[in-house]
């Protein structure tokens, strides 16, 4: 070290107002002054004028004019030079390409210099200039270099290869330098193997479906064995590599985790959190009553307290981290709360991120700790900070219900310091207290009330109204305290505006005499003086319903809320899933998967966690089980878009945190038929198209409310009697469509569908090929329809009893009813499914033949025939042509009738068949139709006649597809 | 991986740009400095995201170190990176600075090549880069020398090389520890660690084998009574009084430690890199000895007065000395005057900082000394209420507050003709404060 300190202090000394003094020339005809220098016979005067050039480079300035100049200077012994118009190279070859050429010469010489040191110098440099004219040049040189007796070489041509793959691809791979590149795996040295690790894995990132890396046990093997040995660099990329391998089995993944586990203890930050990622993705697969399993989870915990003793910026990363490894296994950190603690001098970033893993963490043992802490927060400088910790009381209450009165009256004392925004933080967590303790604090409020005046953020505005509104009946001067706030209803932002709204309709259906001025004053205010549509559309929801029918607008309105999860801000769990794969990396600070932040194709590869084996999966114990959460699906909080979180949105309970919305509720043919009828209530009401009338439909229809039948009058129009009356039948070789995907995995995280409708002896039925293309197994199979135009519904659940394996596949078929609800859709024959696994729920759209809809006793009488095809009015008949079709009159009227499309008569006039058929579909419908054949015309001629014309284009659709197959 | 790696002075000047991947352009450069160096706000993450390119900073002084990326890279990773190559470049060059900086930035640019290709980091060992990077050329080397560096660059023990002599075998031993506390105003332990370095100073010939032994509780244990004689004898010297053996939580090595045999066996082998380095790193939160007690009393007489009593307890043998002890105690942003007391040391108002920072040279164990102080305050009409900050404390003791005591340091050289008994060894414990504070 001495020597070193006085070599350094002596240079120092030497070169004093040397170098610096390169950053300093603001010279007008500078370059002309550097052109002659670099041009200079003296070699010390040429390298002091490179370094100058290099400076302006530093500095943004454009030198690129020096160019022939400066590689001129490249022929040198002097290797600092050469390092100086290389790194000059490397800059500006690619505006100048044709002048670059002129380097080649000494770069390929220089790769065959006695020198290891120079060989990759100019390997290293010659990847770095992307022009193509080089790169074929290129080629030579690397491959001898990838040989290279010395690994020093070796492991500088390893990276090359990445290098130039980045330029051209193809090149490299018609060079058939990644063979090579794999065999450097096998490399004595383990630099070379942890670079050649490195670069595979680049490649392989930009062809996500070449088994580039070809990961199996026995190069996992070597990996294991270099990791090791190579430095801590090495080791990082070697760890990274390992976790995209997925092990055969659990005793593989076992010996895998025991040989990582050693890194944790390293002093690098990034080998420990990149052996984390491989033994929290491997850990998956473990069966979890393995004594192993549970080493394992200690063994985690002090590693990852550790990291809180690193530098801030470390720190950072690994919070972000620990904040996703809290909410995968819980159970690693549960007594490590105190490392938590927020220290004083902590940056506001690592701050925030304490605070954030301390709720996680907090449960009733360590609750009152909690609070003392987070009561000192709130008094501390950074805003920002302060907010969060008031809220962190408040999230406390809501977890932890032993802890919610001590909660409470913290927040009123904070309350009382009058501190402006954490008077306004504290309202509006209260406000969720209250939510999830209905009935038990609301002798509050009146403190409450009191600091109404300084609110001035909306959400604590919107926050207060609601308690206002939701307890309008306990608070003398409600009417008053609302009033005051409708003075400046427009200036106010839309969150207070909609929650303004719903609480003086609570209060009117609360108090109906005394205010009803006021209720009539703001759905004026929100239906007609307002541009915000949203605001219209709920302002007109509520004056209906209170005009029509106001005890169901009572129901409507006060209908009991869900109560609020305890957990918020979790992280959704297939996201979560992909986070944990990539631990320590970007995507794992920011929270976001890869493709968010990556352009192109790189990293858009979503990573999976393996799944479990089999073995010990069912002796799980159940504490195990619980605390793992998002493994386990029951335990994992559903993300749909449901039912509960319209209806959230539709009561102003927006604000707060999300609902714990399970699978959606089998909803009954009743409630659904009831939600439609209001839906095209609505529509009816408003003259059409009113954005999202249907997702309001469902919010309603999620709330156990009963709809007024007088709504039943308007709705439906004409297909009004479009109920299903049931039909019963006799088999036949009815026309089934081919299978084609409905959804594909690429949409559906893995699950691709694809499939049919039959109708098979009288019962319809869905067939579909459920296919597993994800990497982890899915469970919980649910199907659901939305409302269609015939009422179809699934008769039974969707029977799939094991779970299904990565590239299985099964065959389901689902019999469906059509006593479901009802709702025209465009087109008519238009199928709206929900599917839900355990990772999520899917939504796709299919269209079914309504052929499969044609009922076995659609053979009708001739007569009446007759009579119902007169009845019909002309306006409802449409004609439609069937182009190239080959079958004589009777084939294809016995074809038709095994799609239920019967012949009742037959007339031959002037060569022409006339067939006359009839058809009836599930609800009741008849078809009528007149089929017209000439010999030797493929072209048929269709008349259709319904009383409800809009299935023509549908029924004609199935004439077409009936007869053509 | 990193795309780019740009070195700025306080004013956002660009004082090094060395960019490896084609996707970060000459943009980023004034990216990074318009929305971080010269943002308004203080930086609230030391990574942010820019038009979907990101940076990773870190500052030394006022000197700012970014990498920059539009991939998905390891984050750990890079931020490891840029302490290595501030440790680079103070070995280097020493101070990291303005000055320093524009003065060697053909060596930073040299080093940059080496330890970063193509965005992935190399060996960036000082000991092995110092071989062949030394701004003065290297023209006269033999190819002996050559595949030597080569070999060191990338062999396995790539942190030390070959051939080293000296006359005089000897090594130094630090432990050198850092004792965190936060404690309530009612003297209640909220929260307490160690964490501490064993750091080691080497000079020794050949490449020799070294094995590390300490009084962890879990080889104490695993060996029985067999090793207890000899802890008694090591457990007498101490400070902190007669504690056998320590609980270790966690500890983490240097990369030259053969990390599976500690995991198998507990044994800390390794052949150290020749000079200084940092051999582990651990944390302890079990039966720490607290050096000090801090007892605070805080007043509020009225509107416009406090009173603050605090009174500091010294809690290690007798015959010890702290040195270099500071208390110091926060003050309102209001205060308008303060007059303090103090037994022992010197006392002052600093306005500047709004405290009172309290000095003691030395203090010996087992003693107290107490300060008084009378605050004026200016009336102010903000409604909110002063935060009252912890009580910070500053020392040094002659002692490892965790107990940890060094064992034995083996040394090895089979190749040359020196015994473990020739090294001459020197070990010395210094206990620091961390973060001590004490909430009033």
């Amino acid at each position: 070290m001495e020597w070193a300190n006085q070599l350094c202090e002596n240079r120092q000394f030497g070169s004093k107002m040397t170098d610096s003094k390169y950053f300093t020339t603001t010279k007008k005809g500078e370059i002309f002054e550097l052109k002659a220098e670099l041009n200079s016979d003296k070699k010390e005067k040429k390298k002091e004028a490179v370094k100058k050039v290099i400076a302006s480079m530093t500095v943004g300035k454009d030198v690129s004019a020096l160019f022939p100049d400066v590689v001129n200077c490249m022929q040198t012994d002097n290797l600092e030079l050469k390092k100086l118009v290389y790194l000059y190279l490397m800059n500006y070859a690619k505006s100048q390409p044709d002048m670059a050429i002129m380097a080649v010469n000494t770069f390929v010489k220089d790769c065959e210099d006695a020198n290891p040191l120079i060989r990759a110098l100019a390997v290293r440099t010659m990847g770095c200039i992307r022009v193509d004219k080089i790169t074929e040049y290129l080629c030579e040189p690397l491959r001898k270099c990838l040989k290279d007796e010395d690994p020093y070489v070796r492991k500088t041509a390893a990276v090359c290869v990445a290098k130039l793959h980045d330029i051209n691809a193809q090149l490299v791979e018609d060079q058939g330098f990644l063979d090579t590149l794999k065999d450097l795996i096998s490399d004595s040295n383990p630099m070379v193997v942890a670079n050649a690790v490195a670069a595979l894995s680049e490649i392989a990132e930009s062809h996500p479906n070449s088994n580039l890396l070809d990961l199996n046990p026995q190069s996992i093997n070597k990996l294991l064995t270099a990791l090791n040995e190579c430095t801590e660099w090495g080791q990082i990329f070697i760890l990274d590599c390992l976790a995209n391998y997925t092990p055969r089995d659990d005793r593989e993944s076992q010996s895998i985790c025991e040989r990582v586990t050693p890194r944790l203890s390293h002093a690098n930050s990034a080998v420990v959190l990149s052996a984390v990622k491989v033994l929290m993705k491997f850990m998956e697969m473990l069966p979890k009553d393995l004594d192993y399993y549970s080493t394992l989870l200690k063994k985690l915990a002090p590693p990852l307290v550790t990291l809180l003793s690193a530098e801030p910026e470390l720190q950072y990363v690994a919070l972000r981290n620990i904040n996703l490894i809290v909410q995968k296994r819980p159970e690693i950190l549960k007594h490590e709360m105190k490392v938590f603690f927020v220290k004083y001098n902590d940056p506001i970033y690592v701050k925030l991120e304490k605070l954030d893993i301390m709720i996680r963490l907090a449960s009733q043992a360590n609750i009152a700790q909690v609070l003392a802490e987070l009561k000192e927060y709130a008094t501390e400088v950074d805003v920002d900070f302060v907010r969060k910790a008031v809220r962190a009381i408040g999230r406390c209450a809501i977890k932890v219900e032993q802890s919610a009165e001590r909660c409470v009256s913290t927040l009123l004392d904070l309350i009382q310091t009058k501190v402006n925004y954490v008077v306004q933080e504290a309202i509006v967590v209260i406000k969720d207290i209250f939510r999830k303790y209905p009935n038990k604090y609301e002798s509050v409020i009146a403190t409450l009330c009191e600091n109404l005046d300084s609110l001035d953020e909306p959400e604590a505005r919107a926050a207060m109204i609601w308690i206002v509104g939701e307890y309008a009946e306990r608070i003398d001067n409600a009417d008053e305290l609302l009033e005051s706030f409708l003075e400046g209803f427009h200036d106010e932002s839309t969150q207070v505006q909609l929650q303004l709204l719903t609480a003086i309709v609570k209060l009117f259906l609360k108090k109906p005499t005394e205010t009803q001025e006021l209720v009539q004053q703001v759905l004026s205010l929100a239906t007609q003086d307002s541009d915000n549509p949203d605001l219209r559309d709920r302002g007109y929801i509520y004056w209906r319903l209170l005009s029509t029918d106001p005890v169901a607008a009572k129901e409507v309105v006060l209908a009991e809320k869900p109560l609020i999860s305890e957990e918020t801000d979790l992280i959704e769990p297939t996201l979560l899933e992909e986070l944990i794969c990539h631990i320590g990396t970007l995507a794992s600070v920011y929270h976001k998967p890869p493709s968010a932040f990556v352009e192109g194709s790189r990293g858009v590869m979503h990573k999976r966690l393996p799944a479990r084996t089999g073995s010990g999966e069912s002796t799980e114990s159940p504490d195990v089980g619980t605390a793992a959460g998002g493994s386990a699906p029951e335990a994992a909080p559903s993300i749909i878009p449901s039912q509960g979180d319209l209806l959230g949105d539709l009561l102003n309970l927006d604000m707060a945190p999300p609902t714990t919305s399970g699978p959606p509720p089998p909803t009954t043919g009743m409630q659904m038929g009831g939600m439609d009828l209001l839906g095209g209530g609505l529509d009816s009401l408003l003259g059409g198209d009113i954005g999202g009338s249907p997702a309001m439909g469902a919010g309603f229809g999620a709330a156990p409310a009963v709809m007024p039948a007088s709504l039943n009058a308007p709705v439906g129009g004409g297909l009004g009697d479009l109920f299903d009356l049931g039909g019963v039948g006799m088999p036949m070789g009815a026309y089934i469509p081919p299978k084609i995907v409905w959804l594909p995995a690429m949409k559906a995280k893995g699950l691709e569908i694809s499939g049919t409708f039959a109708r098979r002896a009288g019962v319809i039925q869905m067939e579909l090929i459920l296919t597993n293309k994800a990497m982890s197994v899915m469970t919980d199979f649910a199907i659901q329809f939305n409302r269609n135009s015939f009422g179809l519904a699934p008769a039974g659940p969707l029977q799939v009893l094991t779970p299904l394996g990565p590239n299985q596949t099964i065959e389901v078929s689902l019999p469906l009813s059509t006593v479901g609800p009802v709702m025209k859709m465009d087109p008519l024959n238009n199928l709206q499914v929900a599917v839900k696994n355990n990772i999520d729920v899917f939504y796709f759209s299919c269209q079914y033949p309504i052929s499969m809809l044609f009922v076995e006793d659609g053979k009708m009488e001739r007569q009446v025939f007759l009579a119902t095809w007169k009845d019909i009015p002309n306006d409802n008949e449409s004609q439609f042509q069937i182009k190239d079709c080959h079958l004589n009159s009777d084939a294809a009227s016995s074809k038709l009738q095994g799609s239920n499309i019967f012949t009742i008569a037959k007339r031959t006039v002037e060569g022409q068949d006339m067939l006359y058929m009839s058809i009836k579909l599930s609800n009741g419908i008849w078809v009528l139709a007149e089929l017209r054949v000439q010999a030797g015309n493929s072209n048929y001629t269709i008349s259709l006649k319904c009383r409800a014309p809009e299935v023509s284009q549908c029924v004609f659709q199935c004439y077409e597809a009936v007869l053509k197959n | 991986m990193i795309g780019g790696l740009f070195i700025y002075n306080h004013k956002g000047e660009v004082l090094i740009s060395r960019v490896y991947r084609d996707d970060i352009g000459r943009n980023a450069v004034d990216a990074f400095r318009v929305n971080v160096i010269h943002a308004r706000q203080q930086v609230r993450s030391p990574v942010t995201n820019i038009a979907r390119t990101s940076f990773f900073h870190v500052k030394r002084s006022n000197i700012w170190l970014a990498a920059v990326t539009k991939q998905n890279v390891n984050a750990a990773m890079v931020f490891e990176f840029l302490y290595k190559m501030c440790d680079v470049m103070t070995a280097y060059f020493g101070k990291i600075s303005e000055e320093n900086i524009k003065n060697n930035f053909v060596l930073i640019y040299e080093l940059l090549d080496e330890i970063l290709d193509f965005g992935y980091p190399q060996n960036s060992e000082t000991g092995a880069l110092k071989t062949f990077i030394t701004q003065t050329g290297i023209k006269s080397q033999s190819k002996e020398e050559q595949s030597q560096i080569t070999s060191q660059v990338t062999g396995q023990i790539g942190w030390r090389r070959e051939g080293i002599k000296y006359r005089r075998n000897e090594l130094f031993l630090d432990v050198l520890e850092s004792v965190n506390l936060l404690m309530s105003p009612q003297g209640q332990v909220l929260s307490a660690h160690v964490s501490g370095r064993v750091v080691m100073k080497s000079y020794l010939s050949g490449m020799p084998e070294c094995k590390f032994g300490m009084n962890d509780k879990i080889v104490i244990d695993k060996q029985g009574k067999g090793g207890a004689s000899e802890e008694a004898a090591a457990g007498k010297s101490g400070g902190g009084g007669g504690k056998q053996s320590i609980a270790i939580d966690d500890c983490t090595f240097h990369q030259c430690v053969r990390l599976s045999k500690f995991d198998a066996e507990r044994s800390i082998s390794f052949i150290p890199p020749d000079g200084e380095c940092e051999l582990m790193r651990y944390r302890t939160t079990k039966d720490i000895i607290l050096p000090f007690r801090v007892i605070p009393l805080v007043r509020e007489v009225g509107r416009t007065k406090l009173e603050v009593k605090v009174v500091i307890k010294s809690n290690f043998k007798p015959s010890l000395l702290a040195q270099k002890i500071e208390v110091r105690i926060p003050t309102p942003l209001n205060t308008s005057g303060v007059q303090v007391i103090c037994m022992k040391g010197k006392a002052k108002y600093k306005a500047s900082e709004n405290a009172i920072v309290w000095k003691i040279k030395r203090m010996a164990g087992m003693k107290e000394s107490q300060i008084s102080a009378e605050i004026e305050l200016l009336p102010t009409n903000d409604k909110k209420k002063w935060a009252r900050p912890p009580i910070s404390m500053n020392f040094e003791v002659p002692f490892a507050p965790s107990g940890l005591k060094v064992r034995y340091l083996k040394v090895f050289e089979p190749k040359l003709n020196y015994s473990d008994h020739d090294v001459i060894k020197w070990v010395r414990y210094i206990g620091r404060s961390g973060i001590y504070e004490t909430r009033c």
